[in-house]
């Protein structure tokens, strides 16, 4: 293979100017995080462990292989959408391995509102549920959740998206023999109470599980009857009596073991489709990526020095090198597991997105994953490139982006606007993980791009009624069009809303990639069948 | 080496373990066939394995197999065999089975008949070598037994005595006495345990000698009046007067002292008309002054340090005698080279009083044998350490041309030595043999006594490198363990095989507890990336780490842990067996254990209300019957198992509901012995 010799000068002071720029960055996303990490304030943590069950954590990493990796998803849901502060939307939701399978762990956090579910909660949670059903991952559900968030109910309840999706994927994916196993360890009422029922194999706490359609409080209201929580779905009456739980824990602890044991009896093996090789770090040191981004924004690199920090001994065959250059398109491995790299290096022309086109035809056709690197500000515009087609090979793209059966993994590792997002796999594109850095940013057009276009319609405006509009009055107009711009494009705002898995450290790329594409290939690749290219 | 026409063709070893494969691998060096003796619980033994041919005995209990002379000789007569070899213990030190070899014509290997019996009884014994000038302890070894005859000989000689059985050894129903008042109740209890092992509780007292060294010489005589000593080993280290490491030279020995104990032993053995191999045992006092204790006629335990530092075998002396040979070296031909330790591996707990542990050899890699490095078992992995026999697993002896490089050879070889599924004296051999006072040789029979605490690591010790050891160990470990694991799976090199508790935007933190001396230390361990190796901050939640962050660096060669802690690089042999790590420093070893997280479950198996047995033995006796209101601690039955009593006591005040033994039976370990109930505060 080609080995990418690097043109970038370590010593060189914009590296290290940029270095600090992408370091501050980074160092905001990790404080941040520290405290999302917390969950709920002090004293509910404290509630929470004075009655001897673990934070939710803990939990996952007992649950967890011991010292094995831990691909947390969403880990700024709901980061400052509500009035109230819900830290990672009450929910912590992942990839990890039990018992050397990777399984997606949904825990709920009942130290944040009680682990009801907020709107991003129902979001977050059917979001692991997607990647579970699209990358065959037995899903650990660790319940301890009062339902529904009740004031904002019709946010949760009500639609196709909302909280009864939970149970319809619980149910598909059994149907699929996708691995449902639920743990009670704290409440499960109402709704949640389906969590464990439709589970293939559920486990309850002894004195901390309870499952019930209504609880105490509903039950005196119905009926009159009065009854403790226990009695009403502890683990006694549901081992022993309702059989709505097999398997009865003394605690947390055991819980998780129990949980680790029902792993070990699935009976899988990882249908690795691909043809896999050995490991190779990259020539170049992975963190160098921050001295690589340009601290302007604007300002164009070589996408080719990313690409040899992040794929395995920095190798990299490309494919048309030299035609339709604006985007680099090649064959490279990440981890020992082959890929196509399809990768911004530039606005998009005809001659580059026909050139996308056919590389990712290859690899659907080879069924090689692709990771698309997103740095893109759009299509060409102008009569000219009009006149070429530029929206029919846009179409091409987008058509193949689209239909290709193969896992597609996104990084949004700079701007990410307008149609480009289509062509390079945006959201919209069902790529199996996306990830962004968090110098991204992502919108239909620039922050600057949209004040200009609303700032001429306006002054055609004013211009046809005769009024005079200053340039000092157009900057005012347009100074509020470009920050609601850059805070809603800004990675933090889309992490926040799920428009993407997460937001990550440049420097781990490379690490996030490789456990989404392993993660991935627990589903064989299946064959493409592409629609209609305009020709 | 010529072998003479008289010698034999094919002999019978009428003993079992280590001992009965030594003497078959001598045999068959000669070119002499071999014939094993099995009991039940022996069927697939070693020692039967390696020889030619094998004759059963009987049931597992020896007095119903290996101490059954009849037997024996039925099956050396049916097997042709012309000799027969009796090891140590059993049949070894029997007269009426030396006898009974003469009466049909088979070659007894060992002394004859008149100096097994002159040696039997120890009062005899002393009295035949205080006739040959053999210097003796003061004591009373009269016949008449009342005990205010034997109380009055001790009041006269002073405190401390020493209370033996004349039919003892071993250790057996013999008993110190510090002051006239323990004298009633160690009377009773030296008679009784004497009885019990020997049949026969006649006693002897002695002077009781504060700081003296077990230094026995090795003699040898033949047929034709030749006899030479080989030297004296040490085998002052000893519990309970049971031999722990033995070495030889015997250290601050001048020539004068070693040439006059020799002559002594050879006195001793001459006085007693002795042929073959046996051990004069003295008590060497610190002014230099040396007692007969007794003699040993037989090959001892300890026989290979003394042929390490001879270069002599000595069971092939033993069968060369035997068939009427001349010794093969004279005194003028042995000399010293270099010195050696044996180290006695037991299945038994240092920590519960050295309680014979029973139970499978799941694993067992002794150390590699070397010029320096030799290992007498007579059992493999997979083998059982039953309630039948002596405990003992295996000796290893060491050699180097020192006493300093001897005793590294023997800490190493220590810790080399890996054993899974019984309870093992490995690492109690370890403390001791790197004890300071070892090192330096100031030792007596009260080492073990004096230096307890060092030996049992009593001593509050601090942690500061041991700790982080462990921990850093436990994660390398852990990562061994994933790549072997991942090698063998369907997905060898993905990232999710990797171990570093790799998290996203977060520290990658493995959180461990690590239990020493019954204290828990929770340990969190960063592994961080520098270059492409890992580093680890170690950082231990005990306010005696007062927050210390440790940097470690680290790896694991075989089982070495390579480490840098602070940028000060050592390591340590490391050996675990499940959650229990120990860790061989050159001042112990540190035993932790990984704390596995609190699943609820140990109330679940609480054993109801019940007491069972420890291990498998003999119901001694039952003090409580059914009903009987019993107070903590009171000794509700005796048991019995490796010829060691074992008291089962109350472990609260309670009531005795039913009682499922009696005095007599075999008892099974873990079987419930009586139904108890807890009395309510």
């Amino acid at each position: 293979m080609a080995k990418i010799i690097s043109k970038i000068n370590t010593r060189s002071q914009e590296f290290i100017d940029n270095v600090e720029h992408m370091q501050l960055q980074v160092n905001d996303l990790k404080e941040k995080l520290e405290q999302i990490k917390l969950g709920g304030g002090e004293r509910s943590r404290e509630r929470h462990l004075s009655r001897g069950k673990l934070l939710p954590r803990d939990r996952v990493n007992a649950l967890l292989d011991p010292g094995s990796p831990f691909l947390e998803l969403s880990q700024l849901a709901a980061f400052d959408v509500y009035k109230d502060n819900v830290p990672a939307a009450g929910i912590i939701t992942g990839i990890g391995r039990v018992g050397g399978q990777e399984c997606i762990i949904v825990a709920n956090d009942a130290t944040v509102k009680g682990g009801t579910y907020y709107p991003l909660t129902v979001k977050k949670h059917l979001r692991a549920q997607t990647i579970a059903q699209e990358n065959n991952l037995p899903c650990i559900y660790l319940v301890d959740s009062g339902g529904a968030n009740l004031p904002n109910q019709d946010d949760v309840f009500p639609d196709r998206e909302h909280f009864g999706r939970i149970f319809f994927n619980q149910a598909n994916m059994s149907a699929q023999a996708i691995p449902q196993i639920a743990v009670v360890m704290g409440s499960c009422t109402a709704g949640g109470a389906y969590v464990p029922a439709m589970a293939d194999e559920s486990i309850i706490v002894k004195e901390q599980g309870t499952i019930f359609l209504a609880g105490p409080p509903l039950v005196k209201a119905a009926t009159g009857e009065v009854v403790s929580a226990e009695d009403l779905g502890g683990a006694d009456v549901h081992c022993r009596t309702s059989g709505v739980a097999d398997h009865y824990a003394q605690n947390d602890h055991h819980a998780l073991e129990l949980a680790r044991t029902a792993v070990k009896n699935l009976n899988r093996v990882k249908p690795v489709s691909v043809n896999i090789e050995a490991v190779q770090e990259p020539a170049y040191e992975t963190s160098e990526i921050y001295g690589v981004i340009p601290k302007d924004s604007r300002q164009p690199f070589d996408i080719r020095e990313v690409i040899a920090r992040i794929v395995d001994g920095s190798e990299f065959d490309e494919f048309k090198a030299l035609y339709g250059t604006t985007l680099v398109c090649g064959f490279a491995r990440i981890f020992g597991y082959p890929v196509g790299i399809v990768a911004n290096n530039g606005i998009l022309f005809g001659e580059s997105a026909q050139k996308g086109a056919h590389f990712i035809e290859l690899c659907a056709q080879r069924k090689i994953p692709l990771v698309f690197l997103q740095n893109i500000t759009g299509f060409m515009v102008g009569q000219q490139y009009e006149a070429g087609g530029i929206a029919k090979h846009g179409a091409k793209m987008v058509t193949a982006v689209a239909t290709a059966n193969v896992p597609k993994f996104t990084v949004l590792i700079g701007g990410s606007f307008g149609a480009g997002n289509y062509g390079m796999c945006g959201r919209a594109y069902d790529p199996r993980f996306l990830f962004m850095w968090p110098n991204a940013r992502i919108s239909v057009m620039g922050g600057e791009q949209a004040a200009g276009v609303l700032a001429q319609v306006k002054r055609d405006q004013k211009e046809k009624l005769g009024e005079s509009w200053s340039e000092q009055e157009e900057a005012q107009f347009k100074q509020p069009i470009i920050d609601t711009y850059e805070h809603q494009g800004h990675p933090y705002y889309a992490s926040a809303r799920l428009w993407d898995d997460g937001v990550i450290d440049p420097a781990d790329t490379r690490q996030v990639l490789g456990l989404a594409i392993s993660a991935s290939l627990n589903k064989t690749i299946e064959d493409t069948k592409f629609g209609i290219f305009r020709m | 080496m010529t072998i003479s026409n008289k010698m034999f063709s094919k002999i019978l070893i009428a003993n079992r373990g280590e001992i009965a494969c030594r003497v078959i691998k001598t045999a068959r060096k000669m070119g002499i066939r071999t014939v094993a003796v099995y009991s039940d619980a022996d069927a697939n033994a070693l020692h039967v394995s390696m020889a030619d041919e094998a004759v059963y005995l009987g049931p597992s209990p020896s007095r119903e197999s290996y101490l059954l002379s009849e037997k024996v000789i039925a099956a050396a007569k049916k097997t042709g065999a012309q000799a027969i070899h009796p090891g140590y213990g059993f049949l070894s030190e029997n007269a009426d089975f030396c006898r009974l070899c003469q009466q049909e014509n088979i070659t007894f290997i060992g002394p004859p008949v008149g100096a097994i019996e002159a040696m039997g009884s120890k009062s005899a014994a002393k009295a035949i070598m205080e006739k040959a000038q053999v210097p003796l302890v003061p004591g009373y070894h009269g016949d008449d037994q009342s005990e205010a005859v034997i109380k009055k000989a001790a009041d006269d000689m002073g405190y401390p005595v020493l209370l033996k059985a004349t039919a003892g050894g071993g250790g057996k129903g013999m008993r110190q006495i510090w002051s006239e008042a323990e004298f009633a109740d160690g009377f009773a209890a030296a008679k009784r345990e004497a009885k019990s092992s020997f049949g026969d509780d006649t006693m002897l007292v002695e002077k009781y000698l504060t700081q003296p060294r077990h230094v026995e010489i090795q003699v040898f005589c033949d047929n034709h009046d030749n006899a030479v000593y080989l030297f004296e080993r040490d085998c002052s280290v000893q519990r309970r007067h049971q031999k722990v490491i033995e070495e030889a030279p015997a250290f601050k020995m001048s020539e004068q002292l070693r040439a006059q104990m020799g002559e002594s032993a050879i006195k001793s053995a001459k006085a007693i008309g002795y042929r073959g191999a046996g051990t004069v045992e003295f008590l060497l006092d610190v002014d230099g002054s040396f007692y007969f204790m007794e003699m040993n006629t037989r090959l001892q335990v300890e026989h290979p340090v003394t042929e390490l530092i001879t270069g002599q075998d000595l069971v092939e002396w033993q069968l060369r005698v035997a068939a009427g040979e001349k010794l093969p070296k004279s005194q003028d031909q042995l000399a010293i080279h270099g010195h050696a330790f044996e180290a006695r591996i037991y299945a038994e707990d240092p920590n519960n009083d050295f309680l014979p542990a029973t139970g499978t050899l799941n694993f067992l890699q002794p150390p590699e044998e070397s010029q320096h490095v030799r290992v007498d078992t007579g059992v493999r992995q997979g083998d059982d350490v039953s309630v039948y026999y002596d405990p003992m697993i295996a000796k290893l002896i060491v050699w180097d041309e020192n006493r300093e490089k001897a005793l590294q050879r023997l800490t190493k070889a220590l810790t080399e030595y890996q054993i899974d599924g019984v309870t093992t004296n490995i690492d109690f051999l370890y403390n001791l043999a790197t004890c300071q006072s070892f090192v330096d040789q100031e030792i007596d029979t009260g080492f073990i006594e004096k230096h307890h605490d060092e030996i049992f690591h009593d001593d509050q010790v601090t942690l500061n490198d041991e700790l982080p050891m462990a921990a850093l160990y436990v994660v390398l470990s852990q990562a061994e363990q994933a790549k072997q694991q991942a090698v063998d799976s369907a997905d060898p090199h993905s990232p999710w095989n990797q171990t570093s508790a790799w998290r996203l935007n977060e520290a990658h933190l493995h959180k461990i507890t690590l239990a020493h001396n019954e204290l828990d230390y929770p340990i969190t361990i960063e592994q961080k990336r520098g270059g492409t190796s890992s580093y680890y901050l170690i950082s231990i939640d005990h306010p005696a780490f007062n927050g210390k962050v440790t940097d470690c660096q680290g790896r694991i060669e075989n089982n070495t842990l390579k480490i840098s802690i602070d940028g000060y690089q050592s390591q340590a042999t490391i050996s675990r067996n499940g959650d229990n790590i120990s860790l061989y420093r050159p001042n112990g070893v540190f035993n932790f254990t990984l704390v596995r997280p609190d699943c609820g479950l140990t109330d679940l198996d609480d054993n109801h209300g019940g007491l069972t047995a420890p291990m498998n033995g003999t119901m001694v006796s039952v003090l409580v019957s059914k009903g009987d209101k019993v107070t903590k601690d009171q000794p509700l039955m005796i048991m019995e198992a490796m010829k060691m009593e074992h008291t089962i006591k109350a472990p609260s005040d309670g009531e005795i509901d039913d009682v499922f033994y009696q005095a007599g039976d075999m008892v099974d370990g873990g079987s419930e012995l009586v139904k108890f109930t807890a009395m309510e505060d």
